[in-house]
């Protein structure tokens, strides 16, 4: 009995203990519960809201680019497509891949499906999660699409949906101006995070490229519940976001087609410029490339034949491609040697068909000469020799800073991000550049715009259009500001005033007169070298310069046996034609330049081009003075 | 005197069911419809998933607890190395045939049912060290020499479910042995000098853990060691208890388990999902109605004539309150995660059994307190 007392003591104490202990730690449990569910509650509660809601961005529409009368250039196109989404494929107690190839199988009925594309997709399920929606087929037709829709309840988990890719109307026509969109690279900054959405595109060059933000727009955004394993719940919040802003560009994109389509298989660049504003009205590269490709992504095949071919498609020829100027720089050389006293308007030269400096003879292109000239018959007439002389008394130097003046050997900036400056060289440069001394020789054959010169046709049209408004600075722009957009199509009526005007290269009247007159009779004066390619409609006629750049040397000997014809020399070596031109003759507007790559005689290839293209550019001109009046009318095929 | 009390504790059937703790039966009955209730929302509403079948093993359970409580408390001492011996036989067993669930083995398939002979070890070991303590005196108890075989009892099973591996049933084993020896009345000195050897055998037990073991412990003291991996759990279930807040996000509202974030949700987890849902109140409801469960058990040992009953009595409420414990301070992240469930509210079977079948000994001491019984059989009754 005294044991069983001291056991049940013993027993009664160590209960009391134990259920201290107890206590001890169910308190630890109420604190913990304390600590987790009221102290760190706010900061838990928002912890699990970010387990739960999932940020999904809702890629907004792409801006439009649109020419200056509104017609679309660069839109988007509704990309009919067809996803699958395996889980709703799926009938219970079957494979999912099962599922999935026999509404394939259905699917493959009414639109064309191969086995190797249905394969792509069934790999696909196997590799996903089963509520993730898989591309089946895109670019669909209308009529393929709704056949779909209609047969919906036929095809288990197929999920017709509707997305947008770029589209250019005007296809290759436009390509180097607007240039293209393309898939986000590994290289590009991701500081917008639209570019991480899945088949978003940038703008990978031309305006698309340089007015990107501009068109790219806002992304909107969808507050989703989704689960531990990525499925969406539902939506629990939606903000809209903006659409890309539309962007015009200063071409008229009827004139771009129909320049484009003058130059026919040329390799050529091409720019029309309006002299009052600078406006490009048309910039052409030939040959070209569907930019609606690059959108898609190019196969290696497509890719190496764009690159591979000698004739450059891929480059804009336009701004980029750089070439001897030949005889349209003589007017620089004129205007140099009058502006300092060199030569005074009345200057004459003797042409006996060639020059002699030192040991070194230089030739005229017309072998027997030209006889006496003036200085407007030496333009007229393009006499080498003429301006040899011109060129040894007014010296480089001189007429690299006219050349300079006109916007020569400078980067025009037209936001294309691909022009550039050319070359004007100086007796400064060529020591800088190669160590050697400033020939006298080299002065002659820059008189002619041969040797070091270089320009591109951009430059040559903004050129010549000081030429023509009588000396006012042009500068090239192809972006319209958006609040000067609505009157984009309006041209104000031209007061050219070079005396008043600010941005006056400040010319004499005299020298500019005298040097357009020259100009006038190089196409309308029946001795002048392109006399054929004249404007005979009244009131239309232009004034213009040739040029043939040459880009070999001619040996001794070929000129004593006479120049071989141009057929018979290879297609690299034949010479650039080049032709600049504006026009109306009497009242300038319109200044354009052309350069076909060996294309062989200036005012024989290029002359009658500027020809159609300046009679073109003046009858769009009138009646087309209302944007959007052409936006409705269906747009050109590309 | 003797005589006297054996003749008056005779009871008839309807005089033992009209005694039986009907407040403590209530309180468990009370606690699994809390459970039923948590597992109701997280099927989202359906009751086919889990609730049917917790219910039907419930109403198993409560039977079996009922013909316990009824049945004679010397017949379970009797019964008490018997159903120890088989119980360690079939844990031996399980190592050879068990099947493998859960990357454990714990189960044996004995034809018809899946048996877990770990949990029947739970209430085995109690039965069978009450027993020996019932049969020794307190200066028998507090020497070393008798310690051995207790010792052993303990060991041996606790080794045999480690192996398995299952750490938190080890740890029950441990729990529940040490208890019934401190109740015993085995000496303090004991209790201090095993706890030091284990402290001290730490870096040793190391290398015996396996790697998911491991594991979970590193992932305990560094919670944001491996957010998505081994840490994932317990931050989730961090998240979704503090979600809940005071009040909860409300019945089958809580983001985290109906998202499938929350682990195991419907078993070892389930409490995140309740205090998510029902917050700290709910939280604290349910301890409060463990609390009460608990004090009955005690208030029964104390109530207790014989020395076996107050043991049993003690013992299987000291091993549910060790439930309750582990369980809770596992999912707030005051423990490292072993696999023990929530006693009556986690989904699973046979740790409702188990836990209702020990409840029927707790009821079965009450029913029969009276009864004195001799520490030797056929002895005086003391």
């Amino acid at each position: 009995m005294k044991r069983e007392t001291g056991r049940y003591k013993t027993f009664t104490r160590r209960s009391a203990m134990l259920v201290g202990g107890q206590g001890l730690l169910l308190s630890a449990l109420v604190g913990r519960l304390y600590y987790l569910q009221v102290v760190r509650s706010e900061e838990y509660r928002m912890l699990a809201d970010e387990n739960r809601i999932s940020l999904r961005l809702l890629a907004p529409p792409r801006g439009l680019i649109v020419d200056r009368y509104g017609q679309v250039v660069a839109g988007n196109m509704q990309n009919y497509r067809v996803l699958l989404v395996p889980e709703q494929a799926k009938r219970t107690g079957e494979k999912l891949t099962v599922s999935a190839d026999r509404t394939l199988v259905v699917l493959s009925k009414l639109i064309p499906l191969d086995d190797f594309q249905r394969q792509k997709v069934l790999r696909e399920v196997g590799r996903k999660r089963e509520f993730v929606p898989i591309n089946v087929a895109e670019n669909l037709t209308w009529e393929d699409f709704s056949r779909i829709n209609v047969h919906a309840p036929d095809l288990p988990g197929i999920l017709p949906d509707v997305g947008e890719t770029r589209q250019y109307p005007l296809g290759p026509i436009l390509a180097h101006v607007v240039g293209y969109v393309a898939p986000v690279a590994d290289t590009d900054t991701i500081d917008d995070p639209l570019l991480e959405l899945p088949g978003f595109r940038i703008g990978r060059s031309g305006v698309e490229r340089k007015a990107d933000r501009t068109l790219r727009g806002k992304a909107g955004s969808s507050h989703v519940e989704v689960n531990a394993h990525g499925r969406v719940i539902r939506e629990l919040k939606r903000v809209a976001g903006h659409p890309g802003r539309e962007v015009t560009i200063t071409i008229d994109a009827q004139l771009q087609e129909f320049a484009t389509n003058r130059m026919g298989a040329e390799s050529a660049g091409a720019a029309v410029i309006d002299i009052s504003n600078g406006d490009v009205l048309a910039l052409v590269s030939t040959p070209s490339f569907d930019p609606t490709q690059f959108a898609f992504g190019l196969s290696r095949d497509e890719w190496n034949t764009l690159v591979n071919n000698p004739r450059k498609p891929l480059l804009n020829k336009a701004v980029t491609g750089q070439y001897p100027p030949g005889s349209t720089f003589k007017m620089m050389v004129a205007l140099a040697a009058l502006e300092n006293g060199a030569i005074h308007t009345g200057h004459r030269v003797f042409c006996p068909g060639h020059t002699v400096l030192g040991d070194r003879k230089f030739h005229c292109w017309k072998k027997g000469g030209h006889g006496e000239l003036t200085l407007t018959e030496g333009i007229e007439q393009s006499c080498d020799v003429f301006f040899y002389d011109v060129a040894r008394r007014v010296g480089i130097d001189k007429i690299a800073e006219m050349a300079t003046r006109f916007g020569l050997g400078s980067t025009p900036d037209l936001g294309l991000g691909t022009e550039r400056p050319g070359l004007i060289p100086t007796a400064d440069w060529k020591f800088k550049r190669t160590g050697e001394r400033w020939q006298a020789g080299e002065t002659l054959v820059a008189g002619i715009g041969q040797g070091f010169i270089l320009t591109t046709p951009l430059q040559l049209a903004a050129m010549t259009g000081m030429v023509a408004n009588g000396g006012i600075r042009i500068t090239p722009r192809l972006i319209v500001p958006p609040d000067e957009a609505e009157r984009a199509s309006v041209r104000p009526d031209l007061v050219l005033d070079p005396e008043a005007d600010p941005r006056s290269l400040k010319i004499s009247a005299g020298s500019m007169a005298a040097v357009r007159e020259g100009m006038v009779r190089v196409v309308n004066s029946a001795r002048g070298t392109a006399y054929a390619a004249r404007i005979r409609d009244k009131g239309f006629e232009m004034a213009g310069k040739s040029g043939t750049a040459q880009v070999r040397g001619i040996s001794v000997a070929e000129r004593d046996e006479g120049l071989p014809a141009i057929d018979t020399i290879p297609w690299e070596q034949r010479d650039h034609a080049l032709f600049v031109g504006f026009a109306p003759m009497a009242a300038p507007r319109y200044a354009c330049a052309v350069v076909v790559e060996h294309g062989g005689g200036g005012s024989s290839v290029s002359g009658p081009m500027v020809r159609d293209i300046l009679l073109q550019v003046q009858k769009l001109d009138s009646g087309r003075k209302l944007r959007r009046q052409v936006a409705d009318v269906a747009p050109p095929k590309g | 005197m003797s005589l006297n009390a054996l003749t008056k504790v005779e009871l008839t059937l309807g005089q033992k069911i009209a005694s039986i703790n009907w407040g403590l039966v209530l309180l468990l009955s009370a606690t699994t419809s809390f459970g039923l209730l948590v597992l109701y929302s997280l099927a989202g509403g359906a009751t086919d998933t889990w609730v049917m079948k917790q219910s039907i093993r419930f109403a198993l359970g409560f039977s079996a607890m009922i013909i316990i409580a009824l049945i004679d408390i010397r017949i379970w001492l009797n019964l008490a190395y018997v159903g120890y011996g088989v119980a360690l036989v079939l844990l031996v067993a399980v190592d050879a045939v068990g099947f493998t669930s859960m990357g454990a083995q714990r189960w044996i398939d004995i034809g018809v049912i899946s048996l877990q002979p770990s949990e029947m070890m739970k209430v085995a070991l109690v039965l069978a060290l009450a027993r020996y303590f019932h049969e020794h005196t307190l200066e028998e108890a507090q020497r070393i020499r008798w310690l051995m075989v207790p010792a052993a009892m303990v060991l041996a099973p606790a080794a045999l479910v480690l192996v398995q591996p299952d750490l938190g049933t080890a740890a029950l084993l441990l729990l529940a042995g040490a208890t019934l020896c401190f109740l015993a009345g085995v000496r303090l000195w004991i209790f201090g000098l095993l706890f030091a050897l284990a402290a001290a055998s730490v870096p040793f037990g190391w290398q015996f853990l396996h790697d998911y073991q491991k594991d979970r412990i590193l992932t305990f003291l560094d919670p944001e060691r491996d957010p998505l991996g081994a840490g994932y759990h317990i931050l989730q279930s961090k998240i979704a208890l503090g979600a809940g807040g005071i009040f909860g996000r409300g019945f089958r509202e809580g983001t985290q388990s109906h998202l499938s974030f929350l682990p195991e949700m419907q078993t070892d987890f389930i409490f995140t999902t309740l205090a998510e849902e029902f917050g700290m109140v709910g939280g604290l409801s349910l301890l409060g109605l463990y609390c009460c469960i608990l004090a009955y058990g005690m208030a029964i040992a104390l109530r207790s004539r014989n020395h076996f009953g107050r043991l049993v009595a003690m013992g299987i409420g000291t091993t549910f309150f060790c439930y309750v414990f582990i369980n809770i301070a596992m999912v707030t992240g005051l423990l490292p995660v072993v696999g023990v469930p929530l006693p009556l509210i986690s989904y699973g079977g046979t740790a409702m059994v188990t836990l209702l079948a020990g409840f029927g000994l707790v009821i079965s001491v009450y029913v029969h307190r009276d009864i004195r019984i001799p520490r030797r059989p056929g002895g005086p009754v003391s």
